[in-house]
């Protein structure tokens, strides 16, 4: 074994160091999923009636459909009775003051890099901190409020904005969409919500930090964007949870919707608790992302990072309604030691010349397995619609895999889609060259792996993109021998 | 003052022996100029001395500095001032030029002890280094190496070398490739870092560099010895006779080495 190996081996016994657990009393809801646990749900958080009506359809929906198999990924069989659908932390936080809230939760947060003084904040950034399944904290919401802008938890949203959540909630994930979302629609319990008036361009990055606490805890958050007419929004939203040997499932929705002249632009740094080397633990992480590019000249922007979770499954998609209208999928993921992913976007051109373009990015190291599934559909009235779609994998060492499964569905002669894809293998001389300038095998690694995700790094906001790099640069640790 | 001393050097690639038995002394100050015929094992030599994990040392010992150089990792190596270049520079695409030579100074600059430059004073620190080799500065901004002629790499390996400023300074087949202004510009770069604390080997198929960079000794490499040395006289004589006439002293010089 090369020095370089056993450097390499020493640092990947480096622990994920997001893996504590906080201790705070917890207000959780019996184990287990009937109609009794989502009226108990709707009830704690004192919802509209319409609202659990929603729910119980969805639920009733949920009973008759079964798991999908599809993807390229193999996991134990969920127990869905199993799951601890409710867990909020029980000292309820006032939203007037961030003081209110329990000092164990920020202390979480603050060791997270978060920290939720607003003056403390990195200037331009509101954050919306969801502990397990309930918003703790959104800072800087009066400051927005000025400009219309509603930036809130999902449960205050519910409360304060009923209307504008009735008319959008479920119109792009309906509540029967899939498995994994139909089961969210039915018991999700808080996520985030914002609304950018009509022509306003939102002056800071909105975020929203996702933090799973409890055991046997599934966490299913539900985030709604509206940008209204020539409105503009960039959006980022992070994820940790602590190190338990068993696994965990989060299975959120996220919808967005652009009107005319509108642009979304939605981040995600996904970093749940991947696993220990051996494969033990670590969070199912089954998501449903779509957009709706509802309005003419509208634009909806996915960037991702994935770099946790056991198992992710999700392709935030995009569908492109008004005519001109563009979607963007940009994404890096991250398969190491045993960690799997079936990930990519659906890009559904309905609209007249709409535009997509897919840049996926897969690295797959230790025995990991990484699959890229994407769609492009391009309807009978998409006259002149595009994309161009590249998937490029990345094999770190000979135990790994890489999978790509591009979908294409035209209708349309006037259409033009492009696809490409590579694969490569990160190149000994090229770790070489890097050493030979003084540089580490564990830095020429990361040059090399930051090089190849550059494309999509660049998308990320400024602040999000160093940590992005870092984040890859952790859980690659260990992956070259 | 002694900067490198090679004693009995042994290599193998593959399990193939390609060094049996080199012995080198460089001194500060010294342009070496190493020479042979394809396959006698001048790269061979250039790469075991920077580290290469292919290049598997069966026998032998390296001093640099008085330090065992084998013991050192390549990074090790590079930060104590040895530098290679590459006879085929490396692609590494997204990876930015400038930003990948900063990480490189700033890594060798830790290691001295010295502060890291910050962007500002590196990129002065690149502006005059580049205008030396008249590097584009087009170049500093693209991916390193991707997509540069042929030329263009083996001059960014002398900016880089520039740059870095090494203690010891190896070219591999550095002329290989390059037409002759592109050749007069590199020995430009490289005649101006010859100073009395720094010491270069120059390995070449080709006399025509060393009209340019003109060595202090020349050596010639043949079955994975050194079976001649001499000064510069001894390039021209080769270039008038080929290797050919040397194959002589090859056969003389094996068992030599073996006893």
């Amino acid at each position: 074994m090369t020095t370089a190996t056993r450097t390499i081996e020493e640092l990947a016994n480096r622990e994920y160091q997001y893996g504590f657990v906080t201790d705070v009393e917890a207000e959780t809801v019996p184990k287990g999923l009937n109609e009794e646990v989502v009226r108990l749900i709707s009830e704690k958080k004192r919802e509209p009636e319409w609202l659990l009506e929603w729910r119980l359809k969805a639920y009733r929906t949920w009973l008759a459909m079964t798991e999908p198999t599809w993807q390229n990924v193999r996991y134990p069989a969920i127990d869905y009775q199993d799951i601890i659908y409710y867990s909020a932390p029980k000292k309820k936080p006032t939203l007037n003051s961030l003081d209110e809230v329990d000092p164990e939760i920020r202390a979480t947060f603050e060791k997270l890099g978060i920290p939720l003084e607003e003056q403390k904040l990195f200037a331009g950034v509101a954050v919306d901190a969801v502990f397990d399944s309930v918003s703790v904290a959104t800072t800087f919401r009066t400051k927005l409020a000025e400009m219309g802008i509603i930036f809130c938890s999902f449960s205050d949203a519910v409360q304060e904005h009923p209307d504008l959540v009735r008319k959008y909630l479920g119109t792009v994930v309906p509540y029967s969409d899939n498995f994994f979302a139909t089961l969210n629609s039915a018991v999700f319990s808080d996520g985030s919500f914002a609304y950018i008036p009509k022509g306003v361009r939102c002056p800071m990055e909105l975020s929203t930090y996702f933090r799973i606490n409890a055991r046997n805890t599934g966490q299913f958050e539900r985030t709604l964007i509206i940008a209204d007419e020539g409105a503009h929004v960039s959006y980022l939203e992070g994820c940790t949870a602590p190190m338990r040997d068993e696994n965990q499932l989060h299975a959120a929705v996220v919808e967005l919707v652009a009107l005319d002249n509108a642009t979304i632009k939605y981040s995600t740094i996904q970093n749940w608790y991947p696993g220990d080397k051996q494969g033990k633990g670590g969070i199912f992480n089954f998501v449903t992302k779509r957009g709706k590019a509802a309005g003419v000249n509208s634009k909806i922007t996915w960037t991702q990072v994935e770099t946790g979770s056991a198992i992710t499954w999700k392709y935030p998609g995009c569908i492109l309604l008004g005519d001109h209208s563009i979607g963007e999928f940009y994404s890096v993921a991250t398969t190491n030691n045993w960690q799997q992913a079936d990930t990519g976007t659906k890009m559904i051109h309905i609209g007249r010349n709409t535009k997509s373009t897919i840049v996926s990015k897969g690295i797959s190291a230790g025995h990991g397995q990484n699959t890229y599934r994407g769609m492009v559909k391009i309807g009978k009235q998409a006259h002149g619609a595009r994309n161009y779609s590249q998937c490029d994998s990345l094999l770190i060492g000979d135990q790994c895999g890489a999978h790509t499964f591009p979908y294409l569905e035209i209708k349309n002669t006037s259409a033009r889609v492009e696809h490409e894809a590579s694969t490569s293998k990160i190149d000994e001389d090229q770790i070489f060259y890097c050493r030979q300038r003084g540089l580490s095998t564990e830095d020429a690694v990361n040059l090399i792996v930051s090089g190849f995700c550059r494309e999509v790094f660049r998308e990320l906001p400024m602040e999000f993109a160093v940590e992005a790099q870092k984040l890859l640069s952790v859980s690659l640790e260990g992956s070259v021998g | 003052m002694t900067m490198l001393e090679i004693h009995n050097l042994h290599v193998r690639v593959g399990g193939k022996p390609i060094l049996q038995g080199i012995d080198l002394c460089v001194n500060a100050g010294e342009v070496h100029a190493i020479m042979g015929p394809n396959g006698s094992g001048k790269s061979t030599l250039a790469r075991a001395l920077s580290g290469h994990p292919d290049y598997q040392v069966t026998e032998g010992e390296v001093s640099y500095e008085g330090r065992d150089l084998l013991a050192m990792d390549p990074e090790e190596r590079a930060r104590d001032g040895v530098f290679m270049a590459f006879q085929y520079p490396v692609e590494i695409p997204g990876v930015n030029n400038a930003y990948f030579l900063k990480a490189a100074l700033n890594a060798i600059r830790t290691h001295r002890g010295q502060e890291e430059l910050d962007a500002i004073e590196f990129m002065a620190l690149m502006r005059e280094k580049s205008t030396l080799l008249e590097i584009d500065p087009s170049m500093l901004t693209r991916s390193v190496n991707e997509g540069f002629s042929g030329g263009e790499k083996k001059r960014n390996e002398i900016f880089q070398m520039a740059v870095l400023e090494p203690k010891l300074a190896i070219l591999d087949e550095t002329d290989s490739g390059l037409d002759i202004d592109a050749l007069k510009l590199v020995a430009n770069g490289v005649n101006a870092m010859r100073s009395p604390e720094r010491a270069i080997i120059v390995v070449t198929h080709y006399q025509r560099l060393l009209d340019y960079i003109v060595p202090d000794v020349v050596h010639v490499l043949s079955g994975g010895r050194i079976v001649k040395s001499g000064d510069r006289a001894l390039a021209l004589e080769l270039e008038d006779k080929g290797y050919g006439w040397l194959e002589p002293e090859a056969a003389a010089a094996a068992p030599a080495a073996k006893a």
